[in-house]
């Protein structure tokens, strides 16, 4: 196999590489990844990158944080030791259930949130020490990199790379184990 | 675009007011079929069929719980006054039907009362909102300023007839929302004495004038600056709207809050709360967004409003999430104090709604913060019109109970109910706020085009 071959075609101007992307997907290639230093707004669509389902994590999160307020407090205040508190009825949940609100919010929003960056930490296998990923320096300050797979395609897709505007293109034998 | 109001429209209009107003004349009338004649014969037979246990009991319930409610000292100072010449088996029986007749004269009042001021509210709502994008200089929402321009055409009308109704029921009616106008009321109680200062009829019109005159000039200005924009080649009049707006939130976050002491919590004048005002802004900005909502869509649906995209009912409906979610805020900060600390004289408010109103009181928060909570909370939704429709009902019958609920407990207590009155009443006011809006509506052309955000905001995007 010959994937260990790609082309990094280096841009300088994010609207010069949105049109690359939709130009090299219209030609039926596939973009490996590309490099940016800031967040470009569309990118992932015309990439055609599925939506992210971080938002539907969160919620369940939040669900489990109620859940473990819920329970924790039924236990501690209903359960095990029912006193008398300034006058607060502890004879069941519902019947002191204000007082438990500001606790059940908290940690509704507490889990809900460090879950979901745990969640996105772990799925873009973030953490520290982790040897970045970089392809180019240069991507991380001012230019934006597209890497593209080469299929016995070399010169057909370098041509195609110039003609959307890349002011560089390097030919890369990619280690498969670099990360 | 063009838009006249359509003759289907106007006609449903004139037959929600006409079926409005039978209800509400047969609510007036079915109140005074019991009068002090036969006041005794209507509680005995309503024991007999047991609708409260037996008389008994139920004197002892109503009795505590008059303890509590401030008809007490206008149903003792009759018993005391009005009535001491009458044959009279003990006084104590006495002034419990004096009670309950009052709650049964005054139900027609203050279900026209909640009904009026719900729809005023909505269109309050709309002129903060309306302000606050113009001081905001908000570029996403122009597109729909003609339809806030539309909604708020209702803000004087719909003040004026809440205004009156107070005065009326304290002047033509028997004090039947505010027993701080009844003068006999007044000499027995020595916490409204005390507030007689601020209390009193004379200050409570002047009041009301000002509030509702600096509101409708606001909206006057505005709406005339708007149109001046549509034809001028310079921002002037877009300047000055945006002037006017900034001054106009100061003015309005003060009479709102003092308008909500007047107009609403005063029905109990032996409560208060510090944080009402935000509390019933918070009801009437998130009705108020929700109608523009749901106004938008519907025209939307016509073919009238091209330019406003999914993205803009993206952003209103976000806003009715939001809002939602800030009144459920209020209400639980308002209540879980109260609740907290268990103040006698302030946690009456909540054991009233509690014992009395238990299904309207909680179920407003199912439909004011657990419905929207759930189903807005989906981006993909938000942009599905008729899901904002649907979700939009529900916020609005939600925030009718939430005005009911401030009101009644006050002047019918535990007589409550949503029946003819009640639904006369809203179709009364749904009928002439749809008239009077999609009249407004048709005065003008539906986009904003001299507004300087206007190409921004039809290009809008989330």
């Amino acid at each position: 196999m010959e994937a260990s071959k790609v082309i990094h075609a280096i841009y300088t101007d994010d609207d010069v590489l949105m049109s690359a992307v939709k130009k090299v997907k219209a030609e039926n290639h596939h973009i490996e990844e590309i490099y940016t230093p800031f967040p470009v707004h569309g990118l992932d669509k015309a990439m055609g990158l599925a939506p992210t389902r971080i938002a539907i994590t969160s919620f369940m999160y939040g669900c489990v944080g109620l859940t473990v307020a819920i329970v924790m407090m039924n236990f501690i205040m209903i359960k095990d030791w029912p006193q008398d508190i300034g006058g607060k009825p502890s004879f069941s949940y519902l019947e002191n259930m204000p007082a438990f609100v500001p606790i059940m919010f908290e940690l509704t929003v507490f889990f809900a949130a460090h879950l979901m960056v745990i969640t996105f930490y772990l799925r873009s296998r973030m953490w520290p020490f982790k040897k970045a990923e970089n392809p180019d320096p240069r991507t991380t300050d001012d230019h934006f990199l597209m890497e593209v797979t080469v299929h016995n395609n070399e010169s057909e897709l370098t041509s195609l790379l110039k003609d959307t505007g890349a002011v560089e293109i390097n030919i890369v034998d990619k280690e498969e184990d670099a990360h | 675009m063009e838009y006249k109001i359509s003759n289907r429209l106007k006609m449903s209009a004139i037959v929600l007011i006409v079926l409005g107003l039978l209800g509400v004349g047969y609510g007036f009338m079915d109140s005074h079929k019991v009068n002090e004649d036969n006041i005794s014969e209507y509680l005995a037979n309503q024991a007999h069929h047991g609708d409260h246990g037996d008389a008994d009991n139920h004197s002892v319930a109503s009795h505590g719980e008059e303890s509590h409610s401030d008809a007490h000292g206008e149903s003792v100072s009759h018993a005391e006054e009005g009535h001491g010449d009458e044959a009279h088996d003990g006084g104590h029986e006495m002034s419990h039907e004096e009670h309950v007749l009052h709650q049964i004269h005054n139900r027609p009042w203050a279900a026209l009362y909640v009904a009026a001021f719900f729809f005023f509210m909505i269109a309050l709502g709309v002129l903060a909102f309306y302000a606050i994008q113009y001081a905001a200089q908000a570029g996403w929402s122009p597109v729909l300023f003609r339809v806030m321009e539309g909604i708020t055409a209702y803000v004087l009308p719909g003040a004026l007839i809440v205004l009156l109704i107070a005065v009326a029921s304290g002047t033509i009616g028997h004090y039947n929302l505010f027993v701080w106008m009844d003068p006999e009321v007044v000499e027995h109680d020595k916490l409204i004495q005390g507030k007689s200062g601020y209390l009193n009829l004379t200050w409570f019109v002047i009041r009301g004038i000002i509030f509702i005159s600096g509101w409708s000039l606001y909206r006057h200005f505005s709406r005339k600056f708007s149109l001046a924009q549509d034809k001028a080649d310079d921002n002037k009049n877009f300047k000055k709207n945006f002037r006017i707006s900034a001054a106009f939130l100061v003015f309005y976050i003060y009479t709102e809050s003092m308008m909500s002491w007047d107009w609403i919590m005063s029905v109990d004048p032996h409560w208060f709360s510090t944080l009402f005002g935000w509390y019933v802004f918070a009801s009437m900005f998130v009705s108020g967004i929700t109608v523009i909502a749901m106004i938008s869509i519907y025209l939307k649906s016509k073919g009238l409003l091209e330019f406003v995209n999914d993205s803009h009912i993206h952003d209103l409906a976000k806003f009715m999430f939001g809002i939602s979610i800030f009144w459920t805020y209020l209400w639980f900060s308002q209540f879980m104090l109260i609740w907290y600390s268990n103040i006698p004289e302030e946690v009456t408010y909540f054991v009233t709604r509690i014992e009395d109103y238990k299904l309207p009181f909680f179920g407003m928060l199912a439909m004011n913060f657990i419905f929207p909570l759930l189903l807005l909370m989906n981006s993909d939704y938000k942009r599905i019109n008729w899901f904002v429709i649907m979700a939009g009902i529900v916020i609005l019958c939600g925030h009718y109970i939430d005005v009911f609920n401030m009101i009644m407990p006050a002047t019918v207590g535990e007589r409550w109910f949503i029946g003819i009155p009640e639904l006369g009443s809203i179709l009364l006011f749904a009928g002439l706020f749809l008239w009077i809006v999609f009249t407004a509506l048709g005065k003008a052309p539906l986009l904003a085009k001299g507004n300087p955000f206007i190409k921004e905001s039809e290009h809008f995007h989330y």
